[in-house]
């Protein structure tokens, strides 16, 4: 753990002067490429016109505001943020007010709420801003004392002289503190240190989650504010050929129908927009629409045609992108040889509020208001659009019913400023459930081809091949050619170093269903297929399969968590009627280490009884949210590994609710039990890795207990 | 359109609604009550649930005027401070994540421990099956039902 900034030379915290004259407000400033801060001097911000953000604010009455840049959307940011700051600034989480940052990258620098990255990407800057606050308020405190500054500390928002008791509270000392320099150099606390950092405290958000005051996308309203659903192209890609309205038109409350276009990966997809004036008015009058589409040039598929391709290629040439050795001749010379098809569904995000969008848009601005992942991209998405300045684009996050990657994207704000702009009025675009289950984009669906060979009950080679949609080459015009880095995704890292000879590479599929991350990505396809084959290997090797993977795993952060595991499922004193299974990954810096217990119910069907997790996130902010992601990441995988997904047929995507998308339900969720890992790693994801392991834990442990080797996702548990 | 008036959490609210209006949009763009949530609209995830004359039912699935002159209590009208025992026990057991699921969740399992003070897993398993959670909070929601029914004892004792 680093105590002591690097670095601090290139690095200046600023202030933020002259915003209310008695407040001390501090900020950095982020470039929206570099990974590290940059910090500058205040007159020089002011002359290179650089936008500096603010975190931290404490006024006068010694009330401390705390911006939260990222979305919240479940996954604890709201939490994870304030808890970061008030360790290093010393005062009481209960006491700080917390507001949503507005879409300003330049500002925040990334704020993109994706990829696990809030806590990881930020906390070291976020510590270091909360530590330079608390010295300039020491050092005002110490100047009007008139005492040595390293006899003062603070604690509780205030700063107390050691040797005589003297107290004085922030807020009596902002004045002072904003007219000084912020400190060069800070020391950070040690981690076994933490007062606030490491402990599961409640919830900054929770009070408002459970008496319907928290303001979700869908609760937002403005003044003369109307509402609209659209009809889309339920085969994604087409034209409105024609529009009949006339029986919409006379549904009371109705105002407009107009057609509106949805930029999706730069391609414009167009719809009719029906607006009225409440959200029932506008559905009423979307059933009696008649729209003609033209989609004649869009294929018109079902999923076995999509798989029977993607089957096809999966066997033959891949894009190549990282390989060691030779696995050709290796794998023809290993001793044994083992070879599978793994195939993972078509998934929709299903965020339990559906998409949902409000804008306002004048001549000269706009503003957006709304569930939203993504604040700083559709700010330029839009800027773009509309031909306005940044500045003038405002883009405001509600609380998120769930985003999970859909709500990164930025068509739906789109589509609902193109809608306000048209109708000259503040509008309120809702998704309705079938339309946010079945216009995609979706989770891509994957069939991965493996191969390997033992050589001394040890992997010798490895190749795997992944054939499915790249969500990285949708654009019109990208370059298809290019290898799609995600392959390896999900897998641990100390494999390329036990594999002597790999070959990792990707056919990709080429379809116009539009394709999007959906939580932790491609690392929840991938590791199906990794930790299955390596589950089969282990097999074909005669061996237990966490004995298997601790031969190939030799680095001690990896023995740590293979230890862990063994010892809190009592892995080897397993009994005969129980089948265990076990799954390691990694992903967005993160290993997690899942071991799932299943054994037969009285009519002999299979039954999950219990998820053991290892959770490796390194250095961490609050063990109970974390706690709370990796059960959450557990029902989610079990729901795409046993409940649903998304098929297509004549071009359509067939499940539109949840009467046919199944949830996984209350009375189907096994105990799990989550343990967090002590180390000095750097801090890793927390909403995304739990994910990965839990779909090949659960089909290893029903091989042991029935032999049954799963490839193919969704099973139903049922028929096993 | 008719006009009809809606009992809210002990309040009356005259409004006027295509007589088909679900309760739900009533409720939330009428009533200008949006705790109560839009999931599905076809009475599968239970986010849409208020309590009509003390039962449990889905708002998005009944008419407007169906609730009329009836009293209706949403998850506003559970408690004006939090002090309701399922709401202590959903903060004491951190149930929440996006929270988007959790007044149909709440009222559900409001309604579940009145007719039932000290539920079994049967019981809650039956009671809150209709309810899904895509955070996945299940676990904590049966820990906080029973935490709830632990605190509603507490407090008949203390009377
Ligand atoms: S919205 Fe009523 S049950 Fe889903
Ligand atoms: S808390 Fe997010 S859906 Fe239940």
């Amino acid at each position: 753990m680093e105590t002591t900034s690097k670095n601090i030379s290139r690095r200046n915290f600023i202030k933020l002067s002259g915003i209310t004259g008695a407040a001390l407000t501090l900020g950095f400033h982020l470039p929206s490429q570099g990974r590290d801060a940059i910090f500058i001097n205040p007159s020089a911000a002011g002359s290179t016109n650089t936008e500096l953000n603010a975190w931290i604010s404490i006024d006068i009455s010694g009330k401390v505001t705390i911006t939260n840049h990222r979305a919240e959307m479940g996954q604890g940011s709201f939490q994870a943020v304030p808890q970061i700051i008030a360790e290093e600034l010393e005062v009481d989480l209960n006491k700080v007010d917390i507001v949503f940052a507005v879409g300003n990258s330049k500002k925040y620098g990334s704020q993109v709420t994706g990829g696990s990255s809030t806590v990881r990407g930020s906390y070291k800057n976020l510590l270091r801003l909360g530590a330079s606050a608390r010295e300039m308020l020491i050092e005002a405190a110490a100047k009007k004392w008139n005492v040595n500054q390293s006899l003062c500390y603070a604690e509780n928002g205030q700063v107390i002289h050691k040797p005589t008791g003297k107290k004085l509270g922030y807020g009596e000392l902002v004045e002072a503190a904003s007219k000084l320099d912020p400190p060069k150099n800070v020391l950070l606390k040690d981690p076994k240190d933490y007062k606030v950092l490491r402990k599961p405290l409640p919830r900054q958000d929770n009070p408002q989650k459970v008496n319907g005051k928290a303001i979700f996308g869908l609760d937002f309203k403005l003044p003369g504010m109307m509402y609209a659903v659209v009809e889309r192209n339920p085969r994604f890609v087409g034209t409105v050929k024609s529009v009949d309205d006339s029986e919409t038109k006379k549904v009371p409350g109705v105002r407009h129908v107009i057609k509106v276009n949805r930029d999706t990966f730069n391609n414009m997809f167009e719809g009719v927009a029906v607006v009225a004036d409440n959200l029932w008015a506008a559905m009423q009058g979307r059933k009696v629409l008649r729209v003609v589409w033209d989609d004649t040039a869009f294929p018109h598929h079902s999923t076995e045609q999509l798989y029977d391709k993607m089957r096809e290629t999966a066997k033959g040439d891949i894009i190549s992108y990282r390989t060691k050795g030779n696995f050709a001749s290796a794998f023809d010379k290993a001793e044994k040889k083992l070879e599978a098809f793994y195939e993972t569904p078509y998934e929709s995000h299903s965020c339990m509020e559906p998409l949902n969008c409000t804008a306002h848009v004048t001549d000269d601005q706009c503003e957006i208001w709304g569930p939203i992942q993504a604040p700083d991209w559709i700010q330029g998405n839009l800027s773009a659009h509309l031909k306005l300045p940044i500045e003038k684009v405002t883009v405001n996050m509600t609380f998120l019913g769930g985003g999970f990657g859909r709500k990164a994207f930025t068509d739906y704000p789109y589509e609902a400023a193109m809608i306000s702009k048209e109708i000259k009025a503040p509008v309120q675009v809702l998704w309705t459930r079938e339309d946010d289950m079945s216009i995609g984009p979706f989770r891509p669906g994957m069939v991965y081809h493996c191969k390997a060979g033992l050589n001394g009950g040890k992997i010798g080679s490895f190749e795997t091949k992944m054939a499915g949609q790249n969500m990285g080459t949708q654009e019109p015009g990208a370059d298809k050619k290019g290898y799609n880095d995600s392959v390896t995704e999900g897998l641990l890292e100390p494999y390329f170093n036990s594999f002597p000879h790999y070959s990792f590479g990707d056919a990709p599929l080429d379809s116009p269903i539009p394709v999007i991350w959906w939580r932790s990505v491609y690392a929840s396809t991938n590791s199906f297929a990794y930790e299955s084959f390596i589950d089969e290997l282990a097999i074909e090797a005669g061996k237990d399969p966490l004995e298997f993977r601790k031969q190939h795993l030799w680095e001690e952060r990896y023995q740590q968590l293979i230890g862990k595991l063994e010892e809190v499922s009592g892995w080897k004193s397993r009994k005969k009627n129980e089948g265990f299974g076990v799954a390691i990954t990694e992903c967005f810096s993160s290993v997690v280490g899942e071991v799932v217990k299943v054994s037969k119910d009285a009519n002999g069907k299979v039954k999950i009884d219990k998820v053991w997790v290892a959770m490796d996130c390194g250095w961490y902010v609050n063990p109970d949210i974390i706690k709370a992601q990796v059960e959450g990441s557990i029902v989610m995988a079990l729901g795409a590994a046993t409940k649903h997904a998304t098929h297509f047929k004549d071009g359509l995507a067939v499940e539109k609710n949840f009467n046919t998308y199944a949830m996984p339900r209350i009375n189907e969720i096994p105990e799990i039990e989550v343990h967090i890992m002590e180390n000095e790693e750097k801090a890793g994801g927390v909403g995304e890795p739990g994910l990965p392991p839990f779909t090949p834990a659960l089909t290893n442990a029903i091989f042991d207990l029935t032999g049954k080797r799963i490839r193919v996702l969704p099973f139903n548990l049922a028929d096993v | 359109m008719a006009s009809l008036t809606l009992k809210i959490n002990n309040k009356n609210y005259t409004i006027d609604a295509d007589p088909k209006m679900p309760l739900l949009w009533a409720i939330r763009d009428l009533a200008g009550l949006t705790g109560t949530k839009y999931g599905c609209g076809i009475g599968q995830c239970g986010a849409c649930t208020i309590h009509l004359e003390g039962t449990p039912v889905r708002s998005c699935s009944i008419p407007v005027t169906a609730a009329a002159n009836k009293n209706i209590t949403t998850i506003e009208g559970l408690s004006p401070d939090n002090s309701h025992p399922v709401q202590q026990a959903w903060i004491l057991e951190q149930v929440p994540q996006c929270g988007y699921c959790q007044s149909g969740q709440i009222m559900a399992a409001t309604a579940l421990l009145k007719k039932m003070p000290t539920p079994g897993d049967k019981d809650i398993d039956v009671a809150m099956q209709g309810h899904i959670c895509r955070c996945g909070t299940y676990p904590r929601i049966r820990k906080a039902i029973k935490t709830a029914s632990l605190l509603m004892a507490q407090k008949s004792s203390s009377k």
